[in-house]
This record gives C-alpha cells, structure tokens and sequence, in this order.
C-alpha cells in the first residue's frame, strides 16, 4: 500500500463530508426540542412521539412495507430467473432486446416509466391502488436484482451442478438443492435491494397509484412541500436507520459469501 | 431422453417467464406511450382519443396519425427551452461530480484493500436512503436562516441570507448529491483495477506525476468516466423531485414539465409526446454507456 498524499487525505475528507453531513444535520435536528431549524432548544424525543401518533403517516408506512415486501419478492423471483438465463442460455433468439428490457429501468427516467405503465393500466381498464404500484415496482426493480444475481453467477462454480445432474438429480432438483444455495447470498441482496428501491420511489408510485393506495414517499413528498418540521426529520431518521440497518447486513451477507466462496 | 427434455421445458421456462413480464410491463407501455402521443387530447376519461384499434385498421391509422402535439411541443418555446434547460442543468451537474468523484475515487482505489470495502458500502450507502429524504436535507439547510446561513453569519462570512433555496443553484446543489455515487462507483471499479506499475514505469522513464497522470490514467480511466458520467446524465435530464422541491418558478426541467402536462393540465397525449422526445434526447448518452460497459467488459 502506498502512502496517502495530503491531497488525497483531502478529497476523501471533502467528498465523504459532502455525502454524510447533510444526512447528519437531519438526523441531529429529528432530537431537537424546538421547532425551529437553526435554534438548538436541547434533546428530545418529543417529535418521535408526536410521530407515533401520525395516523395517516403510520397507514402509508405500513402499506408502504406490505407494497414493497410482495414487489421485491416478485423482482427478486423474476430477476434471478432472468440472471439465470443470461447467464446459462446462451444464445436465445431474442436475447438482446431482452438484455435490453432487463437494463433499460436502470438509467430510464422515472417520469417515463410511471407514465408508460399508467397508459398499460388505463387501457387495461385496471383499477389502480396496491396492486398496480407493486407491478410497476417489481418491473422496474427486476433489472437491479438480476444484476446482483448475474455478479453472483459469474463466479460460480458449474462442476457442481454438473455433479448433481451426473448423479442423477434433475434440473429443478438440482437449482433447489446446489444452485441456489449458492446464491442465496446474492438473492438475498438483490431482495433488499429491491425492498429498499420499492420503499424509496415516490414518481412511478405518484403515476400508477389509485384512491385509496397512498404511499409513504407520497405522504412525505406533500408533507415537504409544505415545509421543514422536526416530524418530518424523525420519520426520516426512522427511514434512515432502517435502510442502514439493512446494507450493513447485506454487505456482511455478501462478505461471508464471498469468504466462503474462496 | 424425458430427462433431457424436460430440462430443455424448463431452460425454455426460465427464459420465458421474465421475458414476458418485460414485454408486457415495459414494452407494451412504451407503444401505449408512443400511441397516445399521436392521439387528440378529449376531455373524456381517459383523455385522450387513441388512433389506433387494432391491426385491421393499420392502413386508416398510417393516414390519420396525428403529430399535433409533437408540432405544438417545437412551436411552444415553453417546451424546447426547457428540454435544452435540462440538457443544460444535467451537463453541468455531470461536470461537477465529475470534478468531485474523480479525486474521491482516485483516493479510494490509493487505500488498502480493507479499507476500499468500507469506502464502498460507505459510497452506496447514502445512494441507498431515499431520495426524498436527501433532498429534504437540503432544504434545512439551504433555506433562509437554514443551518449554512447560520453556519456562514455566525462565522462572519456573510451579514445576510444567501436565499439560495428555490434557486438554480440549490437544485444544481441537489443533484450533484443525489447522483454522486452513480459517478463515483464507476470510476473507482476503472481506477482500482489500473496497473499501478504503468504508472512506476512512466515515471522510471523521466514523466512527471502530472504528465504520467494526463497520459497513463486518464485515458486508461476513460470507461469510468463516460460510463459514471452516462449514469450521472441520463437521469439528471428527466429529473423531477429535485427541481420540483429545491428549484423555483425559473428551474422548469423537463421531467416537471411532464408531471405538470399530465397531473395539472390532465393532457395525456401532449405528456406522451414530451416523454417520446425526451427518449430520443437520451438515446445517445444511453448508447455511450453501451460502449463504455462493453469497452469495459474487455479490459476485464
């Protein structure tokens, strides 16, 4: 390893401070007992309390969860199946404008996503709410699950499967009881990601949505339209520490994975 | 000779499942969208007229296709002055992280191998809060008598309140942080994987650090740049929340546009047509980051 330069020592300060200290000042200003931003009136877990009473905020966190648990499950199903065929079928007729399909949610501006589906549904004569939302989540979430199971896949060592089939398991046998062992590690991550991504949007959910079906990033969005308040900050921190909680997770997840895997 | 038969079913099953998904899901909307950019507006529920019923009426729908609402999208200045604003806003947002994430990653891929892993999670971390809640951040900070007001007055700096909220400034602010971690991940996977030695050999052959920098690793991290940078763009250009919450009446981005057509104005044929042409804006950047992944994929 070689010795950090003080220009470098510089650019991770500066650019860790850029990322961490916003999230930090709204994190600090969730425990602050005044009302106002810039006067610090001492620690107080007033706002979280005050939070707990919040029904409308506390319906659209909670249908927020149900939403995002079925859509990431759907994504991750979907996203592994679409990993393995990309990563084992070869040469499938219509294999690049299925790459195409897969990775084009990535980087598509969510405006255009929320409005395509939206269309789909309004000719479909569907009525809008729960389930409309959790379809446009698992298909835009299928891409990042598909990438986290293809990294996976790509160092995966295919002797074993080969064994299996040799000894005569079959194919599902063999994905149930060697191939996804494997990865699980992987799946698992790509479900918290999915998890996270479907909890987070709010344009794909504002376009798809129906009466009835408000969701938490919606409830906060007009929230802050209103203005800053310390409620908003608590149930941010509460976000917050959640999503943390789960990358540390993931991320240890996937070390032991790796670890394990050689 | 069943057994094998019936892993092909199932190879075929595996292929097919997502496969129709996605057409269904994002391919069929896309015509949907294409569809009802070519229709009149109507005041009916849904709002729009389609042109389109079916196959069996191709012929009469090639001569009836409406591009009305493409020409009022190149006749109203509103709309072609705030596609070049968002090019505009997104181009300069991309140059910041830029000048931003190069060092930062060059210094992440200098640090020992333990030390990246942390650095990355530390990276993906914040690009994992919402980015609801990292906007809002901003806002308590960037708002009169916010915490940089208070922070900038109480050290002398400034007599007043900058009033940078609802600004170009605050929303330029706003995406350069909510997009530098899609700049920083590609140039640091592009600089971790550069052969340090190059650099060793550069410098055993009389070039300064500044001239083995210019002629070694910048262009050996080109894949990181365009690739970080595609990523940083190509959202930056439709972006919503962030000039919607940090900007003011002067910062009418495109994505905004968009939701205003469609959610307060209710014409769904016209927010069609702004999304149709905002696709063909970002095929380019789009094709650059096909190039840069593969350019990528063989250097690997």
């Amino acid at each position: 390893m070689k010795r950090l330069g003080p220009g470098l020592i510089l650019a991770l300060v500066v650019g860790f401070a850029f990322l961490y200290l916003p999230i930090l000042a709204l994190i600090a200003y969730s425990f602050n007992a005044s009302r106002l931003v810039t006067v610090w009136g001492g620690f107080s877990t007033h706002w979280y309390v005050t939070l707990m009473s919040n029904e409308p905020l506390l319906d659209a966190a909670w249908l927020s969860i149900r939403l995002a648990f079925v859509a990431a499950t759907v994504a991750t199903a979907l996203g592994t199946l679409a990993a393995l065929a990309l990563a084992r079928h070869g040469a499938f007729r219509g294999r690049t404008l299925f790459t195409g399909m897969v990775l084009a949610p990535l980087v598509m501006p969510e405006v255009i996503t929320g409005l395509s589906l939206l269309l789909l549904f309004v000719a479909a004569d569907v009525e809008r709410g729960f389930w409309t939302v959790t379809i446009a989540h698992a298909t835009f979430c299928l891409g990042f699950a598909c990438i986290v199971v293809q990294s996976r896949l790509a160092g995966f060592d295919r002797s074993l499967e080969e064994a299996a089939q040799d000894l005569g398991a079959t194919p599902f046998v063999t994905f149930w009881t060697v191939t996804l062992p494997l990865i699980w590690p992987a799946v698992a991550a790509a479900w918290m990601l999915a998890f996270t991504l479907s909890l987070d949007d709010l344009v794909i959910a504002s376009f798809t949505t129906g009466p009835g079906a408000t969701t938490l990033p919606m409830r906060l969005y007009s929230a802050i339209r209103l203005g800053v308040s310390p409620e908003i900050n608590a149930a941010c921190t509460i976000m917050i520490g959640a999503v943390a909680v789960a990358v540390i997770v993931a991320s240890l997840l996937m070390k032991r994975d790796r670890l394990a895997g050689g | 000779m069943s057994a094998r038969n019936a892993a092909a079913r199932l190879g075929r099953l595996v292929v097919a499942v997502p496969y129709l998904w996605l057409l269904l899901f994002f391919l069929v909307p896309f015509g949907m969208v294409l569809r009802i950019a070519l229709s009149d507006s109507a005041t009916a529920l849904p709002p729009y007229a389609p042109h389109f019923d079916g196959f069996s009426q191709l012929g009469e729908f090639l001569s009836g296709l409406d591009f009305e609402n493409f020409r009022l999208l190149g006749d109203d200045e509103l709309y072609w002055q705030s596609y070049l604003y968002s090019l505009r806003l997104a181009a300069l947002t991309t140059l910041i992280a830029l000048a931003i994430g190069y060092p930062l990653a060059y210094a992440m891929a200098s640090v020992s191998r333990r030390a990246q892993g942390l650095l990355v999670v530390l990276v993906i971390l914040p690009f994992w809060t919402s980015f609801l809640i990292r906007v809002y951040a901003w806002i308590g900070i960037l708002r009169p008598d916010g915490l940089l007001d208070a922070a900038l007055m109480g050290l002398g700096l400034t007599s007043e309140p900058l009033r940078l909220l609802n600004t170009e400034a605050a929303v330029l602010i706003g995406m350069v942080y909510s997009y530098l971690p899609f700049m920083v991940l590609p140039l640091f996977a592009t600089l971790q994987k550069l052969d340090r030695s190059l650099l060793e050999a550069a410098a055993d052959l009389g070039a300064t650090p500044l001239k083995a920098f210019l002629t070694v690793t910048l262009p050996l991290s080109l894949p990181g740049i365009l690739a970080g940078s595609a990523l940083v763009f190509i959202p930056a250009v439709g972006e919503f929340v962030i000039p919607d919450l940090l900007g003011g009446p002067d910062t009418v981005m495109i994505g905004k546009v968009l939701w205003n057509e469609f959610f307060s104005n209710r014409d769904w044929p016209l927010a069609s047509a702004v999304a149709i042409v905002l696709l063909i804006v970002l095929v380019l950047p789009l094709v650059l980051l096909q190039r840069a992944r593969l350019a990528r994929g063989e250097a690997a």
